[in-house]
């Protein structure tokens, strides 16, 4: 992270729907070193029952998540419908892979686009939203996943969440 | 975190943040888990909790069921990100100070501190081989002056015990900025009802939870809680949290985590490594006296005021040093960074000087000779022979407890059955 910038406006009600009806996931610019975020965020939507497949060149044909990992998004397997594309890039390369993806998942199922912490494309993400694909910028989905379903509390961390209820 | 939650006000999140019926048995309020270990459901899971993969509890020294709603409880009545609770305020400091501090680094303190903890910067932590400058922090020259390349953090408390002097924190936050350091506040006296030190510019917040947040003189506790503001990784100055850690497997924080990195190294490090931990007994504890945070300090504050004007219009006083009162120096201060009260720790000089102060503590009924603060009982004692006995009669002078002063932590007792007690004690030990 360059510099601390504001967050983006994104409500409780929208990121709990992007992630209740997203099942598969691609993200692009996955590390298979386990110490790197994008192996921690990868495995951990495993873990809760994603359907994870890994997008790198550097690591094209080997198996993780339970998947080959392919070169680029392009490569998908064509019979697997792709809900959501998290990416693991500089913000400068975002645009790219946003424009790759309508481009080659725009007609199969894809309805989110997530930009990890630090990083923001406001073209691109108006480009996604004009195909009608929500974007989300500068989030992480493992951390808003565990803030939103009870597993950050656990933390010491201050959910915003109040609540009588079960 | 939330962007769209209710804006709910103090006194119903004193009550309800991080405390939800327990899911199991439907417990409404918190349950105490008096247990160390968990069992986790498969390997994988394990393995997760380890890597910090997944956030859950592993084995109460880092994470507790109940000292977590504790946790978040007042990460949330600051208005930061997340909490690291442990066993006591002392630890606390030392907790906060362990993410950013390496062999030969300094911090720039206030002069204005508790005795303590003047013992614990100047003393005890050069054993880490950190070192503590003393500065005035009413000249900020001086503390700008004070920081250097190896300066990783400045230190203050809002409201310095045992002398009521309000720091102007605004302007130190200005400083750490330019410095590119955190300013890291004890915020024990004033509590986050009465001052919210991250809406004046500070990254990070210390409590000892002992005091007004426990209220009742039960339990021993400390907490760090992170605004999540600060860049770590806009210098190598904090290596700990911005480059891969050595202590776990080369992770690095910040990069991982984004704004939860200090909070996640406080208890992944600094808990598994330090083992401060607090008891959840005394979180429990802890979380009911939070729940009336807002009722107390309101009637601590008035009571203050009321005996702190009394004191400052009898004979018998030299002078009484309260924010709270329209003739001290930072009443202006105070108005503006605690704008509910002082809070109900002041000093004041008694005439008659040492043996007074000595014998007035001796000859009070209600008012209880003990080392702690914001107690429901009223509470006396002279720091220059106790809580501040470590430090030179200059450092005494410069925190507020020279040897002719008394502390007083006043209770919720009635106001007027404190005065008489003061009265009849001061006609006793000058007499």
């Amino acid at each position: 992270m360059e510099s601390y910038r504001a967050p983006m406006t994104y409500s409780d009600e929208l990121l709990k729907s992007v992630l209740k009806r997203t099942r598969t996931v691609a993200c692009v610019g996955v590390s298979l070193k386990e110490i790197r975020p994008s192996y921690f965020v990868a495995r951990y939507l495993t873990l809760k029952g994603f359907d994870v497949y890994g997008v790198n060149p550097a690591y094209a044909g080997q198996q993780a998540f339970g998947h080959p990992i392919v070169a680029s998004l392009a490569d998908l397997p064509a019979d697997v419908n792709i809900d959501m594309v998290d990416i693991f890039r500089r913000a400068d390369q975002a645009g790219a892979v946003v424009d790759e993806a309508l481009e080659v998942l725009g007609d199969r199922g894809l309805s989110t686009i997530w930009m990890q912490i630090g990083v923001e494309d406001h073209d691109a993400a108006a480009r996604a939203e004009a195909q009608g694909v929500t974007t989300i910028m500068d989030r992480c989905p493992k951390i808003e996943y565990q803030r939103l379903f009870g597993e950050l509390r656990w933390g010491g961390f201050a959910t915003g969440i109040i609540s009588s209820k079960l | 975190m939330s962007d769209d939650a209710p804006k709910y006000s103090f006194e119903t999140l004193q009550i309800h943040a991080g405390a939800q019926p327990d899911p199991t048995t439907g417990a409404r309020q918190t349950p105490i888990y008096q247990n160390t270990g968990y069992v986790f459901r498969d390997a994988d899971h394990a393995a997760a909790l380890f890597n910090l993969q997944e956030v859950g509890f592993i084995y109460s020294r880092l994470t507790n069921p109940t000292v977590s709603v504790l946790q978040e409880r007042v990460a949330t009545l600051e208005g930061g990100v997340g909490a690291t609770a442990c066993s006591s305020g002392h630890a606390a400091q030392i907790l906060a100070l362990l993410p950013l501090m390496g062999p030969g680094d300094n911090i720039v303190v206030s002069t204005r501190l508790y005795g303590g903890t003047v013992t614990q910067f100047s003393q005890t932590i050069k054993r880490f081989g950190w070192e503590a400058k003393f500065v005035d922090f009413d000249d900020r020259g001086a503390v700008s002056r004070a920081c250097t390349k190896k300066t990783k953090a400045i230190f203050c408390e809002a409201i310095a015990n045992p002398g009521g002097h309000v720091t102007d924190l605004p302007a130190i936050a200005k400083i750490a900025e330019r410095k590119g350091v955190p300013l890291i506040v004890d915020n024990t006296t004033a509590t986050p009802y009465l001052c919210r030190p991250f809406e004046h510019g500070a990254h990070i917040v210390v409590h000892s939870t002992t005091k007004y947040l426990s209220g009742n003189g039960t339990s021993m506790g400390g907490i760090v809680v992170d605004s999540g503001t600060f860049d770590w990784s806009a210098s190598d100055k904090f290596p700990s949290l911005s480059q891969p850690e050595p202590a776990y497997h080369g992770l690095k924080f910040h990069e991982t985590f984004g704004p939860l990195a200090y909070t996640l190294h406080g208890h992944a490090i600094g808990l598994r490594d330090l083992g401060p931990c607090q008891s959840p007994q005394n979180a429990f504890q802890t979380l009911l006296g939070i729940e009336t945070l807002s009722l107390r300090m309101e009637r601590h504050c008035e009571n203050a005021l009321k005996i702190a004007t009394w004191l400052e219009n009898d004979e018998r006083i030299e002078s009484v040093s309260y924010a709270g009162l329209k003739s001290s120096p930072v009443f202006r201060r105070a108005r503006k960074l605690c704008p509910k009260g002082a809070s109900g720790l002041f000093t004041f000089k008694v005439k008659g000087g040492y043996e007074a102060c000595r014998k007035l503590v001796e000859e009070v009924n209600i008012f209880s000779h003990v080392a702690n603060l914001g107690d429901t009982r009223s509470l006396i004692i002279h720091s220059a022979s106790t809580t501040h006995r470590q430090l030179s009669p200059e450092q005494q002078e410069a925190a507020g407890a020279g040897p002719d002063v008394v502390r007083v932590s006043i209770g919720l007792e009635n106001a007027d059955d404190l005065i008489a007690d003061l009265d009849q004690g001061l006609t006793a030990a000058l007499t």
